[in-house]
């Protein structure tokens, strides 16, 4: 065990390792052949999905579009390396994670360490960006505690640039196939996605590339299915919109495609094959207005200015090149649990078991709090990133906003009713006597609706009662996903806030609604305009717009941020980003920041985000859904039908780098 | 990183003293010798800290060049108004390369002795014979799509990375150095060597040896020139191709041309095939086109660059197409 | 297809397969049958100290310098970074690291009003220097206009590279060459931002410089 950083490197060098070796496989498109069909998708999702009869209707439709799209592996490179730090006393552990799930890492060690769950303590109060990879636990979070066991004192582990490379998740390649077969209207008489990713041979990850091609466009025959290969690889992991981000790649660009051979216009081609409801689940969508999206995101860009025939337009030495695609991903919400204390000297405070991986986690659920307390929001205080609180969700698949939102908020309207319940029954108030209902609470104070001078302050209330504080526990449990919850363990505060949220109305309300009819998702268009230097295979990004429908807007500016990181993060797989392995024995061979390219300042257009702002009143009594990552869809699709549109050059592998755009 | 000493002088003997002792190197922004050492690929047993030696300084010198202190940032020279107005080839390579951050470190003399980011070099995983002479080149069948196509040997085909090189190699600057001998000065083009069968041998410097200054010469011309540098994004990268061009035109013929590529060779790469063509040429299109053949004309390519070949003919075309519309 | 494919949750149960299967894949030594809980049981064997190879002994250098207004005299390892130093020494753990290598600028700390990455920069080497890092920013409570407008533009989102970026900025307003967008984005292009904050940074250090 190392005193210092500077040792520990020093020796960890001196370490000598043999190994027998054996012959690596190592690509994917070398060993395509060996595709197998795995049994599930992420979370058990099914690998094949179809409806009618897809390849007869591909065969005889008038007009078809067959081709492959490639993507390489990407690696997430959050700027916080990942790093634990654990400490033991007596039996006690206590973890400092950098991680998306405070409460998988509790669960996690506990079972891996042989360990009782009450025994571990997490903490991930600020995390440096997650992007998928943290919301897997790799060695260090399980090392760091055995470590600290066995010399007995606390441990700090932190991976390099270079060991994140090799040990802590990445995106799977991908080789996808996809087939389009539409009618002379362009309306598809059926679509194929196929796709080929890789995983490891030690464990089985797929990347359900098809997933939004199930329900993005409206055809009665769709086929829809994914293999894996194993290579000597890491395990992949998702990497944000897991599927959707490299899938919506391969179907957007098709798309496009397919307008061209039809001589639509690609925006159009959506139109005409708008899915009205979810046809695989048979569904209503909860609330979409992509059509409002396509609208006016083209309005912005200026869509007009676009030519139909590639490589006609100029701006001085410059292509220029517009492009579009769809973006989507599905809105989730899972169980999740929140406490809600109101003390005496009048702020109030919330603890919920999430965490902000810089998302605006806190900042939103401030808002809602606040909102439901009736309280400035100076005067409340959220407290995440610890496993000792209520059972909040994981940070992935864009779920924490929906999922802990609703809990926060009831949570803190049953603290207000408790305390309004207070005043009611006590006879030194001026609202004694009256009923619950006629009463409304608004900064700080309860008043009687129709007598807003019939008023008294929390604090008021709380020091004539002797109450230095006053609790309310809730948890709603409303999931989309298939399974129902697992019931909270008997006498955890999840069971105690089950229990007690029987009584509240917020509660209650949010899970008497019936969403099984329902199908939850968000939509959004990307609109780009590119510079291409033909001599050099130079892109320059003009401008990109994006008007995404993600339900109610809860905060301008952290949505607006993460639908451009997003988009920033699609500018890299687009563009530049990509992991290479070496040939002979499959080491990364790409493993650090100079050569493992991600955009930087000077590679960002100008960026204008817009929101349709509707609330999905299905999805939680908030109305948002998630924003994390639609913004990454189709935005790689949209640059790349820019490129294309700019210099009639199809690169349908990925990323688009000037080699490519020179040959 | 392997423990080291770190020994502060003050004047050049000293630091050609320690210099001399097995296992020591110089240090200056330590932008490159730290990012090494911090990977096990330099283990120095002696760190010589130059910083407060007199070489800070940019002199002009009575034929109209510039002598350049070894120890003169990055940042100070391609901000230098001289520079700027006189040699905007060397200003422009200079602040295409790296970030602000590291320009405000990296020392004109770190410049010129910085080693390959072949990632092969880079990770002592792999056979590399510039790292362990012998050992094999893992970038001859690996990836290598960032390797050069120019003056590459069986045992190596790393590029040189630095762009303020080309530049100065298209300047014909002179290296001045100082060793236990006294000083003497190494033309440019006879600094860098080329990989042959020793990979690991990349300068002529002898053991000791200090670099004290940089001259580049008077030129009437140099307010001519230019440096375009292609990569996958838009900053903070190497270069996949550059080029570093001055034109002596007059009357719309090429009187002399000063050509260097980037990216492409194994060192700072003078395109004395290109100049050729040019010299006496009338400045056009045409015969942009023709030096860039004749530039690449020797150019081997292997697995993954063979598009450093046609990347590097268009950025010398679009290079002297820019740089002849300077006025 | 299943309801759900995004399956958010697969880490929130620890019986869940694939979390633990994912997770034990990334051990070297995971193999089959594997049982968990001897992991903890051979860690904690205490006793038997593992034989050190023979390693050379670090080298102390001393070096007095300014950080954040207050002078220190250090006794290092030589090998030591400025980096390293700030955070492990000092208990400034402001400054980030997120490459080491001078690759992202989550380092940037300002050394005698100039922006440079404390990663590659030797502690040693810093004699007589004065060093600024983001806590030396902020005038007791008044912060710096740069803090003030990244906040005001929402200038991050994790906030792991904000420090780095918000010196990085300080230094490119002082030095004078940035006078447009294309400018700025080119002069701030030594910090990475991975959660992509790029335009609103941008935004803020026009007003800085506007102010
Ligand atoms: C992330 C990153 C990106 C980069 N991108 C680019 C790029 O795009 N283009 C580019 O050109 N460069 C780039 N660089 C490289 C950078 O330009 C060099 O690291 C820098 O110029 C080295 O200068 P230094 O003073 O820091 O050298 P040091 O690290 O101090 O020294 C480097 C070597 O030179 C020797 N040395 C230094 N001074 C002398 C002297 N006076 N006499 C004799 N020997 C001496 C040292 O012993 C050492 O071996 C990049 C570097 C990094 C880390
Ligand atoms: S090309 Fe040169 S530097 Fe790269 S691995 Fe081969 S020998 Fe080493
Ligand atoms: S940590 Fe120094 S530049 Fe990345
Ligand atoms: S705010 Fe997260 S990396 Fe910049």
């Amino acid at each position: 065990m190392a005193e210092t950083f500077e040792q520990a490197e020093q020796a960890a060098a001196l370490i000598k390792v043999t190994y027998e070796e054996q012959p690596a496989i190592v690509g994917l498109e070398e060993n395509l052949t060996s595709a197998y069909k795995p049994a599930a998708g992420l979370g058990g999702a099914a690998t094949q999905v179809t409806r009618g009869e897809a390849e007869a209707a591909f065969q005889s439709a008038a007009v078809r579009s067959e081709q492959t799209y490639t993507t390489p592996v990407y690696h997430h490179n959050a700027m916080e390396p990942h790093a634990t730090i654990a400490q033991w006393e007596g039996d006690k552990l206590t973890v400092y994670d950098a991680t998306q799930s405070v409460m998988g890492v509790k669960g996690l060690l506990s079972v891996t360490l042989g360990i009782p769950a009450e025994n571990v303590q997490v903490y991930a109060l600020y995390i440096g960006g997650g992007f998928g990879s943290k919301g897997f636990t790799w060695a260090n979070t399980l090392l760091a505690p055995m470590a600290a066991k066995q010399f007995d004192r606390p441990v700090k582990l932190v991976l390099s640039r270079q060991q994140v490379f090799s040990t802590a998740g990445r995106r799977t390649q991908t080789v996808q196939k996809v087939s389009l077969g539409a009618d002379s209207t362009g309306k598809l008489a059926a679509v194929k996605h196929a796709t080929i990713s890789e995983t490891s041979f030690v464990d089985e990850f797929v990347e359900t590339a098809g997933v939004a091609t199930t329900m993005l466009y409206s055809t009665p025959n769709l086929d829809v299915s994914h293999e894996l290969v194993r290579l000597n690889r890491g395990t992949p992991c998702p990497t944000r919109a897991p599927g959707e981000a490299p899938g919506t790649f391969a179907l957007e660009v098709a798309m496009d495609e397919l307008a061209e051979q039809l001589k639509i216009d690609p925006a159009q081609l959506r139109l005409i094959n708008h899915a009205d409801m979810e046809e695989q689940k048979k569904k209503q969508f909860s609330e979409k207005s992509l059509k409002e999206c396509y609208q006016k995101g083209a309005e912005v860009i200026g869509w007009k200015n676009r030519k139909a025939e590639p490589g006609t337009l100029r701006e001085g030495n410059y292509l220029v090149g517009y492009g579009m695609a769809t973006a989507t991903y599905p809105a989730n919400r899972s169980a999740s649990t929140a406490k809600a204390t109101l003390f005496a000297d009048g702020h109030a405070e919330i603890l919920c078991g999430t965490q902000d991986i810089g998302t605006g986690t806190y900042t939103v659920m401030t808002q809602v709090a606040a909102d439901a307390f009736a309280l400035p929001p100076e005067k409340v205080k959220v407290k995440l990133g610890d496993s000792s609180y209520p059972k909040g969700a994981q940070s992935g698949g864009s779920q924490v906003s929906a999922s802990v939102g609703p809990p926060i908020r009831a949570a803190a309207l049953g603290a207000i009713s408790k305390l309004i319940r207070l005043a009611i029954a006590d006879p030194s108030s001026p609202l004694h006597g009256y009923k619950e209902e006629e009463i409304m609470a608004d900064n700080g104070k309860i008043h009687l609706i129709k007598e807003p001078g019939r008023v008294e302050t929390y604090v008021q209330i709380m020091n004539r009662k002797g109450l230095d504080k006053l609790e309310a526990q809730a948890k709603t449990n409303v999931s989309t996903r298939p399974s129902t919850p697992a019931p909270a363990p008997a006498g955890s505060p999840e069971a105690k806030a089950e229990e007690e949220s029987k009584a509240n109305k917020a509660v209650q309300e949010d899970e008497k609604m019936d969403r099984k009819d329902y199908a939850f998702h968000s939509f959004g268009a990307h609109f780009v305009k590119v510079l291409v230097d033909p001599d050099l295979g130079m892109i320059k990004i003009d401008r990109i717009v994006g008007v995404m429908d993600i339900g109610t807007v809860m905060n301008l500016k952290t949505a607006t941020n993460q639908i451009m990181g997003g988009m920033i993060f699609g500018i890299g797989m687009a563009l530049m980003e990509n992991t290479q392995y070496d040939p002979n024995n499959g080491r990364v061979v790409t493993r650090d920041l100079a050569q493992y390219l991600v955009p930087v300042h000077a590679d960002i257009p100008e960026i204008e985000v817009h929101f349709i702002n509707k609330p999905d009143t299905f999805i939680s009594p908030i109305g948002a859904r998630g924003i994390g990552e639609i913004g990454i869809t189709g935005i790689t699709a949209a640059i790349a039908n820019a490129v294309y549109n700019a210099t009639g050059k199809r690169v349908r592998d990925l990323p688009i780098t000037p080699d490519k755009l020179i040959s | 990183m392997e423990p080291f000493k770190l020994i502060r002088v003050h004047d050049n003997q000293a630091a050609i003293r320690t210099a001399l002792m097995a296992g020591s190197r110089f240090i200056a922004g330590g932008t490159n010798l730290i990012d090494l050492m911090k990977l096990h690929i330099e283990t120095p047993k002696q760190v010589v800290d130059i910083n407060k030696l007199p070489f800070s300084g940019i002199e002009e010198l009575p034929d109209g060049g510039l002598r350049i202190g070894a120890l003169v940032k990055n940042s100070d020279l391609a901000y230098h108004p001289v520079v700027i107005k006189k040699y905007p080839v060397l200003s422009e390579a200079l602040l295409s390369g790296a970030s602000p951050q590291l320009r405000n470190m990296a020392s004109v003399g770190g410049n010129l002795m910085q080693r390959t980011r072949c990632p092969y070099f880079y990770n002592t995983d792999f056979a590399c014979n510039k790292r362990n002479p012998g050992s094999g080149c893992a970038a001859l069948t690996g990836y290598n799509r960032m390797n050069a196509v120019l003056g590459t040997s069986d045992h190596c085909i790393a590029t040189h990375p630095s762009d303020m090189c080309v530049a100065l190699a298209a300047l014909d600057a002179t290296i001045h150095v100082q060793g236990t001998k006294g000083s003497r000065l190494i033309p440019f083009g006879e600094f860098h060597r080329l990989p042959g069968q020793t990979p690991h041998v990349e300068h002529s410097l002898l053991p000791g040896e200090l670099i004290t200054h940089v001259d580049i010469p008077g030129m009437s011309y140099s307010y001519r020139s230019h440096y375009l540098k292609v990569r996958d994004r838009a900053s903070y990268e190497f270069a996949l191709t550059s080029a570093a061009v001055l034109l002596d035109i007059r009357g719309g013929r090429i009187q002399k041309a000063d050509i260097a590529l980037g990216g492409v060779g194994t060192k700072p790469w003078r395109a004395v095939p290109a100049e050729k063509v040019l010299n006496g040429a009338s400045a056009d299109l045409q015969t942009y086109r023709a030096a860039a053949e004749a530039a690449l004309s020797q150019a081997k390519s292997y697995k993954d660059n063979a598009y450093k070949i046609e990347l590097a003919k268009r950025t010398l075309v679009r290079a002297l197409t820019t740089a002849a519309a300077i006025s | 297809m299943a309801d759900n494919p995004n399956h958010p949750e697969e880490n929130d149960e620890p019986k869940a397969g694939t979390t633990r299967r994912g997770f034990l894949s990334q051990l070297t030594f995971a193999g089959a049958g594997l049982t968990l809980a001897p992991l903890l049981g051979a860690a904690s064997t205490k006793g038997s100290e593992p034989v050190l190879a023979a390693a050379a002994a670090a080298e102390i250098t001393t070096v007095s310098l300014t950080i954040n207004g207050k002078k220190h005299l250090l006794s290092l390892d030589s090998r030591m970074t400025l980096l390293d130093v700030l955070r492990e020494k000092l208990s400034l753990p402001g400054t980030k690291k997120g490459c080491d290598h001078g690759q992202c600028g989550a380092c940037t700390v300002l050394v005698d009003g100039r922006r440079i990455n404390s990663c590659l920069m030797l502690a040693g080497m810093c004699a007589g220097l004065e060093v600024t890092s983001i806590e030396g920013l902020a005038n007791r409570d008044q912060l710096h206009p740069m803090q003030h407008a990244f906040l005001k533009h929402d200038g991050f989102q994790c906030g792991y590279c904000t420090p780095g970026q918000i010196c990085s900025a300080i230094g490119l307003v002082k030095e004078g060459h940035a006078h447009t967008d294309a400018e700025i984005k080119e002069l701030m292009s030594g910090n990475i931002c991975r959660c992509g904050a790029y335009q609103n940074i941008v935004a803020a250090i026009k007003e800085v410089q506007n102010a």
